[in-house]
């Protein structure tokens, strides 16, 4: 009854080749649109943006970044917190005006960017880091190169950690975001509106996932495909390894790259890398696109959320309603999430997003059963 | 001999003894990775959960006490008896058997035949749900870990003065082993040595070394995978046992030690995936380069804390030139 493409009539290409062929679908994604940029803004508070909303959708966009790299491209990475970390620096450096030192004098300054612009810089920074830690993708695979990722992950946090000139000599070693607007509407520091870092992370998000969408069935989605199906036979009939790996860890970096910036700037406000972005935050990420589904954009996005829900609802249940202490439920969390990643790789190994699917088809069918 | 070298080489040996540490959790590694090509990222928590086991044993502690006081709202912590260490070590085994079984039983028999990566990423779900267990279990405060060694008296006492006045008499400068690390060292090596001769001179062994060869050939000559499988994540429980007894007797029994299984991939790099001896020989490289970078390096120059990631680094730079580790099979890759 839904989702059937009968009398959905395609007269051109564009129209035949668009993200949501079937008119169901299409119209189902705009009222979402429509509900998430107008609706919500003006029903959101504080609890509602910064337990739930904001956390979604920072993590879709890094799910995104990541399911670009492993789903599509099979390179397996361990190494997004630290990348992460690196958008939130870089972003840091740009917002409060990056200074080049050079023999112990002040060479120059450059001017503080606006906090839009940081955002984007965190991610370009990234990208040419994710570009350089990618370069060994090219003579390992699999495992090895997972663990040569953990060799980004915990050089990147060592060196935020030592190197003051990153958080810009402060005695804490934490970087704090300064108060910057945006068109007159303050986006980052402690007095900001729920409604405008909603929207500042929702646009990048929206804009993050239509790239994504597009380069994933563009030609440099299938050539990513390719290597990752079988890198030898991709060689061979043409694609260039080189090239299709190292942009797929420069997409994949700058997404992260981005998410980390709106992670400190926007979400947390201050932070301290060792604690936000450590070593767990890869594997939260990791887990994100497998609960989702590796290979789905859909899936980058209902992976986000359900590892952002679980936590809240855990705690809800656990602790307000039972009245369990925090530590068991915690614990009871490991639990769960481990037991659901196992669960997923056996029964569902396309994730949640090849439910949907299902749920689709069935949908398609439903009330009769043929 | 002046002072820097003795210093130099103190470190060097502090190094080799660490090393005998990551070397051990790599073990378990290679022994699984071997037989069934599963790269078992939960080892370390497997250490973990052993260790915790053990001093929940020997302490008498009632498992999951903390959850079932939340939900009947009782007070039961402990039966309040002591276990002797002996006794305590026999029932983690057993434990750690039953632990093999279940994973077997309901988590890699219905991923047989997946890609590796797949089952790499099962056994990193694998931990998270070892670690919460554990410590729902036995609560996860740090414990300290009470086997003989910790007190020095499985070694004839005064060992390590005995040491240090040897190469005071000999170099006129005292180097300072700990015990502790002596008594790894020599486990390790009886450790191995048990390894190499049951797979060596038992039936079983020949069969896991048939199995780690070729599955299908194995299984077609009557092995049967599945007691093998089993038989394997056993000893590797077994030496996630022992791992778990000396990082425990070492630092504390705490979360940390999970940590060390992230430190043992490098190793594994370094040896080569399939290779015993090559885990031996790596984690001796990883912790005498982690220390002596360290020291040398590290700490005068870069401002400390290079041990975070010194491993790591050097697995990367050595992959590049030599992908399959310094014992490893040669990859050899066809369409």
């Amino acid at each position: 009854m839904f989702y059937r493409e009968a009398g959905d009539f395609s007269t051109t290409y564009a129209e035949d080749q668009q993200t949501f062929p079937i008119k169901f679908d299409r119209y189902r994604y705009y009222v979402v649109l429509f509900i998430a940029i107008v609706v919500v803004p003006f029903v959101i508070n504080d609890y509602w943006a910064n337990s739930l909303l904001l956390p979604f959708l920072i993590y879709a966009i890094a799910a995104i970044g990541l399911n670009i790299l492993v789903g599509y491209c099979g390179q397996v990475s361990l190494g997004t917190g630290g990348f992460m970390a690196v958008g939130a620096y870089a972003c840091y450096k740009f917002m409060t005006g990056v200074d080049i030192w050079w023999g112990g004098e002040l060479l120059f300054r450059l001017p503080e960017f606006n906090i839009f612009f940081s955002v984007i810089m965190g991610g370009v920074m990234t990208a040419l880091v994710g570009v350089l830690f990618g370069l060994p993708s090219l003579r390992i695979k699999g495992f090895y190169l997972a663990v040569a990722t953990l060799a980004a992950q915990f050089f990147l946090v060592w060196l935020f950690n030592r190197v003051s000139w990153f958080y810009n000599y402060s005695a804490s070693g934490q970087i704090n975001a300064p108060e910057r607007d945006l068109f007159g509407v303050l986006i980052t520091g402690p007095s900001t509106e729920p409604w405008a870092t909603y929207l500042f992370c929702l646009f990048f998000t929206i804009v993050c996932a239509v790239v994504a969408r597009n380069l994933t069935r563009g030609a440099s989605g299938r050539k990513w495909m390719a290597i990752r199906d079988m890198d030898i036979a991709a060689e061979i009939i043409g694609v260039n390894p080189l090239r299709a790996k190292l942009t797929a860890f420069a997409v994949s970096s700058f997404f992260v790259g981005i998410s980390g910036a709106l992670f400190f700037a926007v979400y947390l406000g201050a932070v301290e890398v060792g604690e936000a972005f450590g070593i767990t935050k890869s594997f939260l990420v990791l887990f994100m696109i497998i609960i989702g589904g590796l290979g789905s954009i859909f899936g980058s996005f209902a992976g986000a959320a359900f590892l952002v829900l679980l936590p809240v609802v855990l705690k809800v249940v656990g602790v307000d309603w039972l009245g369990w202490p925090t530590d068991i439920v915690a614990h009871l969390q490991l639990v769960i999430v481990g037991g659901l990643i196992v669960m997923f790789l056996i029964l569902e190994p396309h994730g949640l997003a090849q439910l949907w699917r299902v749920a689709k088809e069935k949908l398609r069918l439903w009330p009769f059963p043929h | 001999m002046p002072e820097q070298l003795a210093f130099t080489i103190e470190v060097f040996l502090n190094g080799l003894m660490a090393g005998v540490l990551y070397a051990l959790v790599a073990l378990g590694f290679v022994l699984i990775y071997k037989a069934s090509g599963i790269f078992n990222y939960a080892q370390g928590v497997m250490a973990l959960f052993a260790a915790m086991t053990l001093v929940g044993i020997q302490n008498g502690q009632v498992p999951f006490s903390h959850l079932i006081n939340a939900i009947f709202g009782t007070e039961i912590h402990h039966f309040g008896w002591h276990v002797h260490s002996v006794l305590a070590i026999a029932f983690t085994v057993v434990v750690m058997i039953i632990l093999a079984w279940a994973v077997q039983r309901f988590v890699f028999r219905h991923l047989v035949g997946q890609e590796p990566i797949i089952l790499f990423m099962a056994t990193i779900g694998l931990a998270y749900f070892l670690e919460g267990v554990a410590d729902l279990m036995w609560g996860s405060e740090i414990k300290a870990l009470d086997v003989c060694m910790s007190e020095g008296n499985c070694l004839p006492q005064g060992m390590n003065g005995w040491i240090d006045q040897t190469t005071f008499d000999v170099f006129g400068y005292g180097f300072f082993i700990d015990n502790l690390d002596i008594v790894a060292s020599i486990v390790a090596a009886l450790l191995v040595a048990g390894l190499v001769m049951f797979a060596q001179y038992t039936k079983q062994g020949r069969a896991m070394r048939a199995v780690a060869d070729d599955h299908q050939a194995a299984l077609s000559v009557g092995v049967s995978l599945n007691f093998i499988w089993i038989l394997v994540w056993s000893l590797a429980g077994f030496v996630a046992l022992v791992a778990g007894i000396m990082w425990g007797a070492k630092s504390g029994v705490q979360f940390s030690l999970s940590l060390i299984a992230l430190k043992a991939l490098p190793v594994l790099m370094l040896g080569g995936f399939t290779s015993i001896p090559g885990a031996i020989v790596g984690g001796l490289i990883i912790g005498v380069g982690e220390k002596l970078f360290e020291f040398l390096i590290g700490a005068p120059f870069l401002g400390g804390a290079t041990e975070n990631w010194f491993a790591y680094m050097l697995a990367l730079l050595f992959l590049v030139f030599r992908p399959q580790g310094l014992f490893g099979e040669k990859i050899i890759e066809r369409v």
